[in-house]
C-alpha cells in the first residue's frame, strides 16, 4: 500500500509540473499575476510529492520489501543499513528519482527565494524547470519505473553490486547531480531571457550564485569519484578517461567557463550573448552525459538494442531541449543587446581566452568520446580513443590556460597592462623556478616534463597569492593595516584565489604521481619484505573472515623505515556470495601527501601470494587541489554582493536533499 | 552431492581475479620490461570496458602482454611491435588512434576549434574597438559636456 502511494505521489508530481510548464507562461504573456502565481505554488507541491515519492523508495529499500523489483534486485537483507540507504540511488530508476528530485528541489528554491526577481521572469524560469520535471517524470514512469511490484515476493534480495557497497556510493551521486541539475537552474534562467528577449541586472546576479554552486557541487562529486575509483578499483588509478568519467567532466568544463563569463557579464554587462549560450551548452552536457551514462551507448553499443526504449526516450528528450534551446537562441540572440567595451588586454580579454580554452577542451573531450561511436555508425570502422589522446590533447590545451591563470586577476577591467602584470608577478615565476631547481637538485634530474609541470603548479600557487598580497600593501604598510585591508576586501578575491591555489595544488599532485611514482610487484610469503619509496614492507600472513554478505581473504602488513616500525596495514580481496563478485580492498597508508598503495593479487601454489605496491609521491595533492577549488566556490558563494542580489545560498541548498524525506 | 560442490568450486575458481602484470611476466631486462609496460598502456583489452592491456585482470589481456614481452625480447621496435598487434587485431587495439583520414576530424577538432575561436574573439575585438573610437559625442552631447564641465 505505502509502495503504491510513492508511485501515486510521483504521477501526481508530474500532474502538477504539468500546471507549472503550462500556466505561468501564458500568465506571463497576459500579464495575469493570479497565472504566474500558480508557478510559485505547484514548484513547491511538485517537489514535496518527489519527495514523498523519494521517501517512499527509501523506505522499501530500508526495509527489504522484496515484492519491489527495484529492492529485489538490488538489495540483500544482509546488507549494512547505509548501503541499503545508498542502494535507493545505486542503480538506474532509483537514481533517475533522485535525480528529478533534485531539479524539483532546485524549482522550489527558486519558487521560494524568487520574491525579487522580476515577476515574470521567475515565471518563465519555473515554466522551463517543470518541462524538464515533466520529461523526466514521464521517462521514469513509462520506461524505469521504481515500484514495479513481483507478483510472487521473493525471499531474499539479489545484492546491490559489491563495487558500489561503500561509503563513495552514499556520497558521489547525490553531489554529482546537485551539481548536473544545478545547472538546470541556469538554463532555465537562459531559455527565460531568450524568452523575453531582454536580460538585466537580476538576471546575472541570479545566475552567477547558482552557476558557483552547481560548479562547487560538481567539482565535489567528481573528486569524490575520484578517489572512490582510487582506493575501490585496486590499481591505484585516479582518473581513466572513461566515457562515464568523461560524461561528468564536460559540463564541469563547461560550467568553469561558465562561471567566468557570468562573471564578466555581472561585473561588466559584456558577454551576455555568449553567457546565454555557455548557459545553455553547459545543462546541454549535463543532459546529454545522463543519455550517454543512462543508454548505454557507451560501455557497449549493443546497450542500446537490448532496452532501446530508455535511450531512445533520453535521446528525444536531448533533442527537444538542446535542438529547441539552440533554435530559441538562434531566432532571438539578436533581440539581446550587447554590451560593454573592452580592450583584448583587460581582465575581461583574459576571461575571453580562459573561456576560450575551456570549451576547446571540453568539445575536444565530447569529440573524443563520441568519435568511435560515430566513426563506427558511419563507416563501420572500429577504434578506440583512449587515454593517451586525451592526456595529449587536453594537456596541450591546459598549458596556456595553466600559464595565463595568474595573469587574469592582476589585469585590470576595461583596458589591462600586460607587461605590469607580468613583472608584478615576477616573484612568482622566480618561486616556480626555485621549486622546478630544488626538485632538479633532489631528483638527481628527473624528466624535464615533470619538472616544468611541478614548476608550473608552484608559479600558479604563489601568482594566485600575488593579488592578495599585492591588494594588502604587505611590505609597504604595517601588519595590522595590512591584515585590516585584507579583511576588508570582497569575499570573491578570497574565492577566485583559493580556486587557482587549488588549480596548482592539483597540478602537482598529477605531474607527481606521473612522473615519479614507483610499482613494485612481487611474490611475497609471509616474513618477505620489499621496498618501496624509501619505506619498508613486511608481509606478516593471511588471514581469512567473513563480513555480513562476503568472505575475505585479507593480508597483515608492517611497514618500517630504517628498522623502526611504523605503521601496519591491511590489505584484502573480498568475494560476494550473492553476486559471485570479487572485489578487491586495497591497503592504503598516507605518509603526509604521499600514500603507500598495497594490493592483494593472485595466491602463488606454493602459499605465496602476488603483492603489488604502489608508492604514489604527493598524490593527495590531487584531491586536496579540489578541496581548494570547492572552497574558493564556498567562500565566493558568502560574498556580501551575492547575498544582496539572491537570498538563495549554496549552503541552504546542500543539506535538504540528502536526507531522504520521510 | 559432490556434483554440486564440483560446481561451486569451478565457479569460484572461474571468478577469482587474475591481476594485471604478474612477477611471472616481467622481463629480466629493466630496460625491455619499461618498453614493454609503456607499450601496454597504448593497448587496449578488447573484451574490456575501457582498460589497457596493462591494468586489465582478463585473460586475453595476459595474453597480449606475453605476446607484447616476446615481441620485444625478439628484438622488435616498438613501432613493430604495435604494427604487429594491429595486424592481427585491428586498429581497435590502439587506444591513442592513428593520425590518418578517418581520424582527420577528431585530431583536427581541437586546433580549428581554437583557431576559429581565436579569430571570432579578435573579430569582436575589432569590432568593439572600432566602436570605442567611432562613437564620437553628438554636438548637443557635447554641449551638454561643456556645461556640466564648467560649472
Amino acid at each position: 500500500m505505502i509502495i503504491e502511494l510513492g508511485h501515486y505521489a510521483l504521477v501526481l508530481a508530474l500532474a502538477t509540473s504539468l500546471l507549472q510548464g503550462v500556466l505561468p507562461i501564458i500568465g506571463a504573456l497576459r500579464n495575469d499575476h493570479a497565472l504566474m502565481e500558480i508557478g510559485t505554488v505547484a514548484a513547491k507541491a511538485t517537489f514535496l510529492l518527489m519527495a514523498l515519492s523519494f521517501g517512499v523508495l527509501t523506505y522499501a529499500h530500508v526495509t527489504s520489501d522484496f515484492s519491489v523489483q527495484n529492492v529485489w534486485e538490488n538489495s540483500h537483507s544482509q546488507i549494512p543499513l547505509i548501503y541499503k540507504f545508498s542502494g535507493v540511488w545505486g542503480n538506474h530508476e532509483g537514481s533517475m528519482l533522485l535525480w528529478v528530485l533534485i531539479l524539483t528541489f532546485f524549482s522550489a528554491l527558486v519558487a521560494v527565494f524568487g520574491d525579487n526577481l522580476p515577476e515574470t521572469l521567475k515565471a518563465n524560469v519555473l515554466a522551463v524547470q517543470a518541462w524538464i520535471a515533466v520529461s523526466f517524470s514521464l521517462f521514469i514512469l513509462l520506461t524505469s519505473n521504481p515500484f514495479n511490484r513481483l507478483l510472487n515476493a521473493p525471499g531474499e534480495g539479489q545484492d546491490l553490486n559489491p563495487v558500489l557497497q561503500d561509503v563513495g556510493l552514499a556520497i558521489h551521486p547525490p553531489l554529482l547531480y546537485l551539481g548536473y541539475v544545478g545547472f538546470s537552474v541556469c538554463f532555465s534562467f537562459a531559455i527565460a531571457a531568450l524568452i523575453e528577449g531582454r536580460i538585466d541586472a537580476a538576471w546575472a546576479r541570479w545566475v552567477r550564485p547558482w552557476t558557483l554552486a552547481a560548479w562547487t557541487c560538481l567539482t565535489a562529486g567528481i573528486s569524490m569519484g575520484s578517489y572512490w575509483a582510487y582506493y575501490e578499483l585496486g590499481w591505484g588509478g585516479w582518473w581513466f578517461w572513461d566515457p562515464v568519467e568523461n560524461a561528468s567532466f564536460i559540463p564541469w568544463l563547461a560550467g568553469t567557463a561558465l562561471l567566468h563569463s557570468a562573471l564578466v557579464m555581472e561585473k561588466r554587462e559584456a558577454l551576455k550573448i555568449w553567457t546565454v549560450l555557455l548557459a545553455i551548452m553547459t545543462f546541454s552536457m549535463s543532459l546529454l552525459g545522463t543519455f550517454l551514462v543512462r543508454s548505454g551507448v557507451l560501455t557497449s553499443v549493443h546497450a542500446f538494442a537490448t532496452d532501446p526504449t530508455r535511450g531512445v526516450f533520453i535521446l528525444i528528450i536531448l533533442i527537444l531541449f538542446i535542438g529547441g534551446a539552440l533554435s530559441l537562441f538562434a531566432f532571438r540572440a539578436a533581440h539581446l543587446k550587447a554590451g560593454g567595451l573592452f580592450a583584448p588586454i583587460s581582465r575581461e580579454g583574459a576571461l575571453v581566452l580562459n573561456n576560450l580554452i575551456l570549451t576547446t577542451a571540453a568539445a575536444t573531450v565530447l569529440i573524443g568520446t563520441l568519435y568511435p561511436l560515430a566513426l563506427e555508425a558511419v563507416t563501420g570502422a572500429k577504434i578506440s580513443v583512449g587515454p593517451p589522446f586525451f592526456n595529449m590533447t587536453f594537456g596541450l590545451l591546459m598549458l596556456p590556460l595553466m600559464l595565463a591563470v595568474p595573469f587574469g586577476p592582476l589585469l585590470a577591467w576595461k583596458r589591462g597592462d600586460l607587461l605590469g602584470a607580468g613583472q608584478r608577478l615576477f616573484a612568482a615565476v622566480a618561486f616556480g623556478l626555485v621549486v622546478g631547481s630544488i626538485i632538479y637538485y633532489v631528483q638527481n634530474g628527473g624528466p624535464i616534463m615533470a619538472l616544468f609541470g611541478l614548476a608550473l603548479g608552484a608559479y600558479m600557487i604563489a601568482g594566485s597569492l600575488t593579488e592578495l598580497y599585492l591588494r594588502s600593501g604587505l611590505g609597504k604598510v604595517t601588519g595590522s593595516v595590512a591584515l585590516r585591508r585584507l579583511s576588508g576586501l570582497p569575499r570573491s578575491v578570497f574565492g577566485t584565489a583559493l580556486a587557482h591555489i587549488g588549480l596548482g595544488v592539483t597540478l602537482i599532485g598529477i605531474v607527481a604521481v606521473t612522473a615519479f611514482e614507483t610499482e613494485h610487484i612481487v611474490e611475497m610469503k609471509p616474513g618477505m619484505t620489499t621496498d618501496a619509496g624509501g619505506y619498508t614492507l613486511r608481509f606478516d600472513g593471511l588471514r581469512n573472515g567473513n563480513g555480513p554478505n562476503y568472505s575475505e581473504e585479507s593480508g597483515h602488513f608492517t611497514i618500517s623505515q630504517g628498522g623502526i616500525e611504523l605503521a601496519e596495514v591491511w590489505s584484502s580481496k573480498r568475494f560476494y556470495t550473492a553476486r559471485q563478485m570479487p572485489t578487491t580492498e586495497a591497503g592504503i597508508r598516507t605518509f603526509g601527501l604521499s600514500q603507500l598503495y598495497v594490493s592483494l593479487g593472485d595466491d602463488m601454489k606454493d602459499g605465496g601470494i602476488v603483492v603489488r605496491v604502489w608508492w604514489k609521491p604527493m598524490i593527495l595533492c590531487i584531491w586536496l587541489g579540489t578541496v581548494f577549488m570547492m572552497a574558493g566556490g564556498a567562500v565566493s558563494l558568502s560574498d556580501r554582493r551575492l547575498r544582496v542580489g539572491a537570498p538563495a545560498r549554496a549552503k541552504k541548498q546542500k543539506k535538504p536533499v540528502l536526507e531522504p524525506a520521510q | 552431492m559432490i556434483r554440486r560442490v564440483l560446481a561451486i568450486v569451478f565457479i569460484l575458481l572461474s571468478v577469482s581475479p587474475v591481476f594485471a602484470v604478474n612477477p611471472d611476466e616481467v622481463l629480466a631486462d629493466p630496460a625491455l620490461e619499461a618498453r614493454a609496460r609503456g607499450l601496454s598502456a597504448q593497448l587496449r583489452c578488447m573484451v574490456c570496458q575501457n582498460q589497457s592491456i596493462d591494468d586489465s585482470n582478463a585473460e586475453l589481456a595476459k595474453d597480449l602482454r606475453l605476446l607484447v614481452r616476446e615481441r620485444i625480447t625478439n628484438g622488435d621496435s616498438d613501432d613493430a611491435v604495435i604494427a604487429y598487434v594491429v595486424s592481427r587485431y585491428g586498429e581497435f587495439v590502439l587506444l591513442n588512434p592513428r593520425f590518418e583520414t578517418k581520424t582527420l576530424i577528431l585530431w583536427g577538432a581541437p586546433v580549428i576549434l581554437l583557431l576559429a575561436g581565436a579569430v571570432a574573439m579578435l573579430l569582436a575585438a575589432g569590432r568593439r574597438t572600432g566602436k570605442v573610437t567611432g562613437t564620437a559625442l553628438s554636438a548637443d552631447e557635447q554641449a551638454r559636456l561643456d556645461a556640466v564641465l564648467k560649472d
